[in-house]
C-alpha cells in the first residue's frame, strides 16, 4: 500500500508539475499529517464518534472483572479503559495506539445478550487486537488508504476538468502531445484503480487480523466455544450500529454494516464470514494457535494456514472442559437487561429511587424539586 | 591479515549473539517473576474476600457449619503457606479452591442467601477472583514454559548455564477435586 501511495504521488507530480519529486512530497505530507492526527487523537475521535461512555469498576463489576481477567490472561501490563455504547445493536471494538493506552468498548445491547463465558470470549478477542497491536496497524493502514483515496480523487478530478477546458500548461515541455496523452491516460486509469486496490489490500490485512484475534481469544480463554457462541448470537441479530461509519468498520468485532443472510463476498469485506469463524472455532481440537491453524485448514480444505509460522509451536494446550463459574449464581438475561439499563441511566446522571411498591423512579439531573411522588402508588420520596 | 579479520568478525558476531541471548533470558525471567507477582496479588485478594463471604453466609446457612469451617481453615492454612515454594503453595491453594466450590454449590439450597445483594456482589468478586487466579496461573505457566525452553535448548542453554539461569517450577494443581467443578442439579 505504501508503494501505491508513492506511485500515485509520482504520477501526480509528473503530470501537474513535470516533476515527480513535488508530487511525492505532497503525497507524503498529506499522509504524515493524517498519520499524526490518527496516532495522537485517533482513539478519542473514534470513541467520541461512537458516543461511548467510560465506566468504572462500580458501574458494572462483571464487565470490569471480565476485562481484568483477560488482561491477566494476555499478560497486558495495564487494564484498558472500558466504554459502553448505548445502542441495542450487538458489537464491540478496541482502540488505542499502544497496549498501555488502550480502550475496549461494547454496546449495551451486546452486554445484555451475552453470558459470562461469551462476554469473556468477546473481550478476549478485543484484548488480542490490543495485544497484537492490530489497532495501530489497522489505524495506520486506514490512514494510508484514506490518503490514497483523497489524492486519487482530487488528482483525477483536476485532470478531467483540466483537460476539458484545454488549458494545460505543459506545452513548454516540448515533448509533444502524444507522450503527454499516454501519461494522462495511464495516470487516469491508475488513479481510478488505486483506491480499489488499496481497499482490497486493506480488507485482506483486516481479515487476517480477525482470524489471528479469534485464535488468540481461544488461547487466552482456553475455551473457543465461548467466542463461538457469542458470534452466533451476533450473527442472529440484524441491527446496524447507528454510530459506526465505513472508516471505523474494521475496528468492530463483526462488520457493523452486515446484512442478514448475506454471506459477505470474500474480497470486499473487512471481516471473514461469521459462520466460517464459528465453524473454525468449533473445529478446534485444543486451544493453541496450532489447533486453530489446523481447524482453519480443515474448514477451508486447503493447505495454507492463517497463523504466521513463527507463532506456531508444538505445545499442546487443552481446552477447559468444566468452567468454575458455570451456571452458579449467574444473572439471566432479564437481570442483565435491568443491570445494564441501571448503568446507562446512571451514566446519564439520572438518580434512581426504588419505591417500596417495587417501581423504579428515574430522576433526571435537571429535576429541582426536593421530593418526588411515585406515579405507581403515590408514595413520596426525597430526592 | 585476512585470517585475522575473519576471526575478528566471527568473535564480534558471537559476542552479539551472546548478548542478545542473555538479554532475552533476562527478559523472560522478569516476565516469570512478574507473572508470579500477579498470582500473588489475586491469592491475597481471595484471602481478603473469604472472611466477608463466610460472615454473610453464616446468618443464612445454619446447617452448613462444617462447610464454612472447612473454607475458613483452608484459607488460614493457605495464608500460612504463602511464603512457601510454588509446589507446596499450589497444593494449599487447590485445597482452598475446592472448599470454596463446595460452599458455592450448597448456596443453591438457600434462596434467601442467593437474593442477598451483598452476597451476590461478593459471589461475583469471588468467581472473578477464582478466574483471575486460574488465568494468572495460566500466564505464569506459559511464561515458565518459554523461559525453561530457552534455558534448556541449544544453543541458548550454553549462555544460560554460563550466566546461571536455572529452570523454574510450574504452578500445577494436581487435586482432582479442583479439576472437576461440582455439578449440581435441581429439578
Amino acid at each position: 500500500m505504501g508503494a501505491l501511495l508513492i506511485l500515485i504521488g509520482y504520477l501526480i507530480g509528473l503530470y501537474f508539475f513535470d516533476n515527480a519529486t513535488a508530487g511525492l512530497i505532497i503525497a507524503i505530507l498529506v499522509w504524515a499529517v493524517l498519520s499524526l492526527i490518527g496516532y495522537f487523537q485517533g482513539d478519542s475521535i473514534l470513541l467520541g464518534m461512537s458516543r461511548a461512555k467510560k465506566i468504572s469498576r462500580d458501574d458494572h463489576p462483571r464487565l470490569y472483572n471480565v476485562v481484568e481477567e483477560m488482561k491477566i490472561a494476555s499478560g497486558l501490563e495495564k487494564i484498558p479503559d472500558i466504554y459502553i455504547i448505548d445502542d441495542p445493536a450487538l458489537n464491540a471494538f478496541a482502540t488505542g495506539r499502544d497496549p498501555n493506552r488502550a480502550s475496549v468498548a461494547i454496546t449495551s445491547g451486546l452486554l445484555q445478550k451475552l453470558n459470562r463465558d461469551e462476554l469473556q470470549g468477546v473481550i478476549a478477542h478485543e484484548i488480542s487486537h490490543v495485544k497484537n497491536r492490530d489497532v495501530l496497524l489497522m489505524a495506520m493502514c486506514s490512514i494510508l488508504l484514506g490518503t490514497i483515496v483523497i489524492l486519487a480523487w482530487y488528482g483525477s478530478r483536476i485532470m478531467i476538468f483540466g483537460s476539458m477546458t484545454g488549458s494545460r500548461r505543459s506545452s513548454s515541455s516540448g515533448g509533444g502531445g502524444q507522450g503527454q496523452i499516454i501519461i494522462l491516460v495511464v495516470a487516469l486509469v491508475f488513479m481510478i484503480l488505486a483506491p480499489i486496490f488499496a481497499q482490497l489490500i486493506y480488507f485482506a490485512i483486516s481479515r487476517k487480523r480477525e482470524y489471528l484475534a479469534d485464535a488468540s481469544a481461544a488461547l487466552y480463554t482456553r475455551y473457543p466455544e465461548g467466542l463461538a457462541s457469542a458470534l452466533e448470537k451476533l450473527g442472529a441479530s440484524t441491527g446496524q450500529l447507528k454510530s459506526a461509519s465505513k472508516a471505523t468498520a474494521p475496528m468492530y468485532i463483526v462488520n457493523p454494516f452486515r446484512k442478514r443472510g448475506v454471506k459477505a463476498s470474500d474480497l470486499s469485506s473487512t471481516h471473514p464470514p461469521l459462520s466460517e469463524r464459528i465453524r473454525i472455532l468449533r473445529a478446534m481440537a485444543g486451544a493453541s494457535f496450532t489447533d486453530y491453524d489446523q481447524a482453519y485448514r480443515q474448514v477451508h480444505q486447503q493447505g495454507k494456514g492463517v497463523i504466521p509460522a513463527t507463532s506456531l509451536s508444538a505445545e499442546t494446550v487443552p481446552i477447559t472442559s468444566t468452567k468454575l463459574e458455570g451456571e452458579l449464581g449467574e444473572p439471566d438475561q432479564i437481570q442483565r437487561v435491568r443491570e445494564t439499563s441501571d448503568v446507562m441511566w446512571r451514566l446519564s446522571n439520572y438518580t434512581t429511587i426504588t419505591c417500596d411498591c417495587g417501581a423504579k423512579l428515574r430522576v433526571p439531573p435537571k429535576f429541582k424539586e426536593p421530593i418526588v411522588q411515585c406515579p405507581h402508588c403515590g408514595r413520596t420520596h426525597r430526592v | 591479515m585476512v585470517a585475522g579479520i575473519v576471526i575478528g568478525i566471527i568473535v564480534v558476531v558471537l559476542l552479539i549473539v551472546f548478548v542478545a541471548t542473555y538479554n532475552s533470558l533476562v527478559r523472560r525471567r522478569n516476565q516469570v517473576k512478574n507473572a508470579w507477582a500477579q498470582i500473588d496479588v489475586q491469592l491475597k485478594r481471595r484471602y481478603d474476600l473469604i472472611p466477608n463471604l463466610v460472615e454473610t453466609a453464616k446468618g443464612y446457612m445454619k446447617h452448613e457449619r462444617e462447610t464454612l469451617e472447612a473454607v475458613t481453615n483452608a484459607r488460614n492454612l493457605a495464608q500460612q503457606l504463602s511464603s512457601a515454594g510454588a509446589g507446596e503453595r499450589a497444593k494449599a491453594e487447590g485445597e482452598l479452591s475446592s472448599a470454596l466450590s463446595r460452599l458455592l454449590a450448597v448456596v443453591e439450597n438457600y434462596p434467601d442467601l442467593k437474593a442477598n445483594q451483598n452476597f451476590l456482589a461478593l459471589q461475583e468478586e469471588l468467581t472473578s477472583t477464582e478466574n483471575k487466579i486460574s488465568f494468572s496461573r495460566q500466564y505464569y505457566n506459559d511464561s515458565v514454559l518459554g523461559y525453561n525452553n530457552q534455558t534448556q535448548m541449544f544453543p541458548s542453554s550454553i549462555v544460560a548455564s554460563m550466566t546461571g539461569f536455572k529452570p523454574t517450577e510450574f504452578f500445577e494443581v494436581t487435586l482432582a477435586a479442583e479439576r472437576e467443578a461440582p455439578k449440581v442439579s435441581f429439578t
